[in-house]
């Protein structure tokens, strides 16, 4: 079943009188029960994306689905199906995480004994008991940001929309972040994510989208997506002599599993096919050789090979 | 019917949060309070002058100060605003179901509710230095007290929208206010300004909110000013609740 769907979403803003596109048209599908990434670097229409989905924002053109009701005509409906925790997270700095908890459970239609015991299980559920009476701007970050999840959460929403939500964690909050995304998602919330770490998506999203420059590039399992990357990287360090170089390009020119190979004063770096299979055989030919082998690495494709093969790109520096 | 329960829900909320730290009602109180302690009796001396109006020193000063109150209420308003705009609270908020007429009428409740509980303290200081008014005129005046804080409040949160950023918001009211407070006949009725003043003033909706106060004040229910004051403040506070809701529908960036 598909939880949300965009056909076409686009956004563009008037900026000093020049029309700047920030969304170019994003046409994707989530389905119910999956952690969806979206990746991208910052300015590629990630959070204008996000903020239309939201109902936020009234998009240029396209349409967009949330469980079956339309994002611009019904907006209302919609709020009541989505949770969503932005980048800020948007917690009452001067109240207490329970009272936060209970207003926004009374946002959402609940009594007030509703909204207090819902308040009470997310408490304990997010480990927040302790703090729970303290004012909230008094929270450390991991804190905060499980105040924030918390009250995305408190109507248990089916489809949660979480904006960067590790941006400025420290690793331990990322960790339990992590962990308390993929339980609610074991519980039956659908997530949809945008990030622009690559082993966030990675480790944490069952499918991504990859958008770039305002479209969506790629879309599928992040396996899948490393799959186009074509080959494995070997890197050997060797001891070179001046004629290493050459002496071992003669050596493997023939072997057909090896798609190219370059080298420099200190490595020699080849794309091989089942990198596993290939590391021995090009080892033992190097050994007959009497080619002093120093340092052996090994790496599959990563999700940056595939936003560098889309956008000829890396996305590390986009990110910069 | 859903707009008056979350307009009243977020009323209770924001009045709660304003009273747990109430220095920026207590504050905005300081000013007309110090004026009224130490200008006012400045006032005596001329309060027989030709040209003065109706109503003594103290008479004529007090509804010009609950004006001014009402004026100076924007600063504290739009400051606290912007920093919620600034963590993503009304970002969280405007993503739930809440009706969103509701996001700006809990507010201006909350606004208008702090400057009458301002107003009444500031009448009764006056009443202890021997204001004598009617007090009809004055729970009248009270009304335009509140057309006053709804047109004030509601601009300024149309205003910090746009604007969203402390710094260019208190510019913009640094700007306005001090010549909207001298042409709006204040601390020196208008009545003794030379003509171009006045007619300047004429163009100042506050002047009509301070003439009908003043009116108000003496007992005079059926002096034009009264009904001008009315309704220049309620239909400007009309366009301006309609500007704050347009505003808040547009969204936040």
């Amino acid at each position: 079943m598909i939880i949300l769907e965009t056909k076409e979403l686009a956004k563009s803003f008037r900026v000093r009188g020049r029309l700047v596109e920030a969304v170019k048209g994003v046409t994707m599908s989530v389905q119910a029960g999956e952690i969806f990434g979206f990746l991208g670097p910052n300015g590629a229409g990630k959070t204008t994306t996000m903020r239309m989905l939201t109902t936020l924002l009234k998009p240029s053109s396209g349409q967009a689905t949330i469980a079956g009701i339309d994002l611009f005509t019904n907006s209302r409906q919609v709020r009541e199906k989505i949770g969503y925790v932005s980048q800020d997270g948007g917690a009452e700095g001067a109240s207490t995480a329970r009272e936060n908890l209970i207003l926004q459970g009374r946002f959402y239609g609940l009594s007030l004994p509703d909204a207090v015991v819902r308040a009470k299980e997310l408490l304990a559920a997010l480990d927040l008991e302790q703090i729970a009476d303290r004012p909230s701007s008094s929270y450390s970050g991991g804190q905060r940001r499980r105040l924030d999840l918390a009250l995305g959460m408190v109507h248990k929403p089916k489809l949660l929309l979480l904006d960067e939500p590790t941006a400025a964690l420290d690793p331990q909050s990322r960790a339990w972040l992590w962990t308390e995304v993929r339980r609610l998602n074991a519980e039956g919330t659908t997530v949809f994510m945008t990030t622009h770490y690559l082993d966030e998506a990675d480790a944490l999203c069952q499918r991504l989208a990859i958008i770039d420059d305002g479209r969506i590039v790629v879309e599928g399992t992040p396996d899948a997506l490393k799959r186009q990357i074509v080959g494995d990287t070997i890197t050997l360090g060797l001891q070179f002599q001046p004629e290493t170089g050459q002496q071992v390009q003669a050596l493997l020119q023939e072997q057909s599993y090896i798609h190219s190979l370059e080298y420099d004063e200190q490595a020699i770096r080849l794309v091989v096919d089942r990198g596993a299979e290939a590391l021995p055989k090009i080892l033992r030919l190097i050994d007959d050789a009497n080619v002093q082998v120093q340092t052996v690495e090994l790496s599959r494709p990563s999700l940056d090979d595939v936003f560098l093969k889309q956008t000829g790109r890396s996305l590390r520096e986009s990110a910069n | 019917m859903q707009s008056l329960r979350d307009t009243w829900l977020l009323f209770k909320h924001y009045f709660t949060m304003t009273m747990r730290n109430p220095v920026m009602v207590i504050v905005g109180l300081f000013q007309p309070i110090v004026q009224l302690l130490l200008f006012a009796p400045l006032l005596e001396p001329i309060a027989n002058t030709e040209g003065f109006p109706e109503g003594g020193a103290i008479g004529v000063f007090t509804p010009g100060l609950l004006v001014m109150l009402g004026i100076t209420g924007a600063l504290f308003v739009v400051f606290g605003f912007i920093a919620e705009l600034r963590a993503g609270v009304l970002e969280r908020m405007r993503v739930t179901p809440l009706s969103r007429l509701a996001l700006v009428l809990g507010r201006l409740l909350r606004d208008v509710v702090m400057l009458l509980l301002q107003a009444a303290v500031l009448v009764g200081v006056a009443w202890l230095m021997g204001l004598r008014a009617d007090p009809a005129g004055v729970a009248l005046s009270m009304l335009i007290v509140v057309l006053l804080g709804l047109l004030v409040s509601s601009c300024s949160y149309a205003v910090a929208l746009i604007l969203q950023d402390e710094n260019a918001v208190a510019s913009v009211l640094n700007f306005l206010i001090l010549p909207i407070l001298l042409l709006s006949g204040i601390t020196l009725p208008l009545t003794l300004a030379p003509n171009w003043i006045q007619n300047v003033a004429g163009v100042n909706p506050f002047a009509y909110a301070v003439d009908a106060s003043r009116a108000l004040f003496i007992g005079q229910f059926s002096n034009p000013a009264v009904w001008q004051g009315f309704v220049v403040m309620g239909v400007l506070a009309f366009l301006g609740v309609f500007w704050a809701v347009r505003s808040f529908r547009q969204g936040v960036a």
